[in-house]
């Protein structure tokens, strides 16, 4: 059980040499249900990596509160926009180190290396790796974990079409293994229709919530580029209230 | 490069050094001013035989040692400290810096007079004098720590350990490295300083002995084992140690 209410009352970043203060948010509210995977459709820019960083608990410097609906304090599994690996330890070892030690998260972290398709990076130095490993790499460290909440940031900018593709595939999967309360940055909105049950689409500034559409698609509609074009046309039609989008 | 060319080019360097060394003593002609490399060798043989070498090697190299941790373990806490709170920094750096410009030979005597002539006396006058200069790099060191890093330890939850030994120390690696390397040629010197003023044995004292004699071949002879000495803890702790610690780089 994770679900989780965000209210901001205010957010600004304070000025920095010139520049005036920036405010981001003001009265912003969104609930994420439990176990629903949630994209944040927005332009750069406009607040969402401070979004989740809030949320993350990392930003304290705000006007409002985070609260989870979960027994314990949940289990944060968090693929940072950049890849954010300790360069001066092994692929496996940047993997393992947020797990509790023994062998069976050891054996874990290298299954899920393995379906990233590195098997046989584990004792490389992550500054070795292509960008596009690395990022796999740091995929790698936030699935292993098993989190409560998985907030992702643009995940998959910056990886070639082909192993973005088979990574969503691949996340799609480890959803339905292992259902994970889900928050997902992006600017792709094809990206978010295939993926998220909920899209909700962001403009401002201030942030506000210009769209917040239900995707209930099948997961074999999710494959098909029309089916999900189609879905897409009617994120930006969609008035501000709920919308459903139907396969 | 492997282990067996960086020793010979190290022996083709300081072989050369011997080479012109020699040339120059045979030049100059006068072997009490400017002894050859085998008078030199043969004072230190003299030493050697009598015992006063190696107990005066020993007692310099503990009191270098100790001094040289006693400054690395409280420069660094201190660097690492100014290098995380701006508020500490900005109160206690001009203290650095009046520390870090305060003439060594001033501390060893105010050591010797408010503390007596006393072993820990020199110990602790070699390590006031290298402090600053650790505390300094360290400081630059810990200013210099990832956020980013810092954060994503904080949500993967990293306990305190964890962070110190997979996140923080690493970051300060080069900097223990160079606090270090400039550390031990500094602290050395000094040490010899302190033990001519003040200590009844040691390099420092056995050197001022000989200086009163006009001996340049047992100067020289000194000077030279523990140059060596100095080398070799280069070549076999410290270098090996900053080769391990930066395996991971490209
Ligand atoms: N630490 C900071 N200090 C000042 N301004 C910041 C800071 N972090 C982000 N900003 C500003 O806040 C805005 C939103 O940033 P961000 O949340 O990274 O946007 P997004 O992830 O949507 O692209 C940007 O204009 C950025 O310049
Ligand atoms: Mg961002």
């Amino acid at each position: 059980m994770t679900a989780v209410r965000i209210d901001i009352a205010e957010k600004v970043f304070p000025a920095v040499a010139g520049g005036p203060a920036r405010g981001l948010y003001h009265d912003f509210r969104l609930e994420v249900a439990d176990k629903s995977f949630v994209a944040l459709l927005g332009p750069s820019g406009l607040g969402k990596t401070t979004l989740l960083n809030i949320v993350a608990g990392v930003d304290r410097d705000f006007k409002g509160r985070v609260t989870f609906e979960s027994k314990a304090a949940p289990r944060i599994g968090y693929a940072f926009q950049s890849p954010r690996l300790l360069p001066w330890r092994t692929v496996l070892q940047n993997v393992t180190l947020p797990l509790e030690p023994g062998s069976a998260s050891a054996e874990r972290a290298k299954a899920v290396l393995a379906e990233m398709g590195l098997a046989d990076a584990h004792d490389v130095y992550p500054e070795r790796l292509s960008l596009g490993m690395q990022r796999r790499v740091a995929l790698a460290r936030a699935f292993a974990l098993q989190p409560d909440l998985l907030l992702m940031d643009e995940p998959f900018v910056s990886l070639d079409e082909q192993t973005a593709d088979r990574l969503r595939d691949l996340l799609a999967n480890l959803v339905q293994r292992h259902p994970a309360t889900i928050l997902f940055v992006t600017h792709d909105s094809r990206e978010a229709v295939r993926l998220a049950d909920r899209v909700v689409v962001l403009g401002g500034p201030p942030v506000r919530i210009e769209h917040d559409v239900r995707i209930e698609l099948s997961p074999e509609a999710r494959r098909n580029a029309g089916e999900v074009e189609r879905v897409r046309g009617s994120l930006t039609s969609a008035g501000p209230a709920l919308a459903v989008a139907r396969a | 490069m492997t282990a067996v060319s960086r020793l010979a080019w190290w022996a083709l360097s300081l072989g050369v050094f011997v080479a012109v060394w020699w040339l120059a003593a045979l030049y100059y002609g006068d072997p009490k001013l400017l002894p050859t490399p085998p008078l030199v060798l043969d004072a230190l043989i003299a030493s050697a035989k009598a015992g006063a070498l190696f107990s005066n090697l020993a007692v310099t190299l503990a009191r270098v040692a100790a001094s040289f941790l006693l400054a690395m373990i409280i420069g660094s806490a201190l660097g690492i400290f100014l290098g995380m709170s701006p508020t500490a920094d900005r109160l206690i750096s001009p203290w650095i810096v009046l520390f870090l410009n305060l003439p060594a030979l001033v501390i060893i005597m105010l050591c010797y007079v408010w503390f007596g002539l006393v072993e820990s006396a020199a110990v602790a006058a070699v390590a006031i004098n290298k402090i600053p200069n650790v505390a300094v790099t360290l400081r630059e060191g810990a200013a210099a720590l990832s956020r980013d890093l810092a954060e994503m330890a904080r949500i993967y939850g990293f306990s305190r350990w964890k962070t110190l030994r997979h996140v923080i120390l690493p970051q300060l690696a080069p900097y223990f490295a160079a606090a270090a390397r400039s550390g031990l040629a500094l602290v050395w010197k000094i040490v010899l300083v302190v033990e001519l003023l003040g200590r009844p044995n040691g390099v420092g004292f056995e050197l001022q002995t000989a200086f009163q004699l006009w001996d340049v071949a047992t100067i020289l002879a000194y000077a030279l084992a523990f140059g060596l000495i100095v080398q070799a803890i280069e070549l076999g702790l410290i270098q090996p140690w900053e080769r391990a610690a930066n395996r991971w780089r490209r």
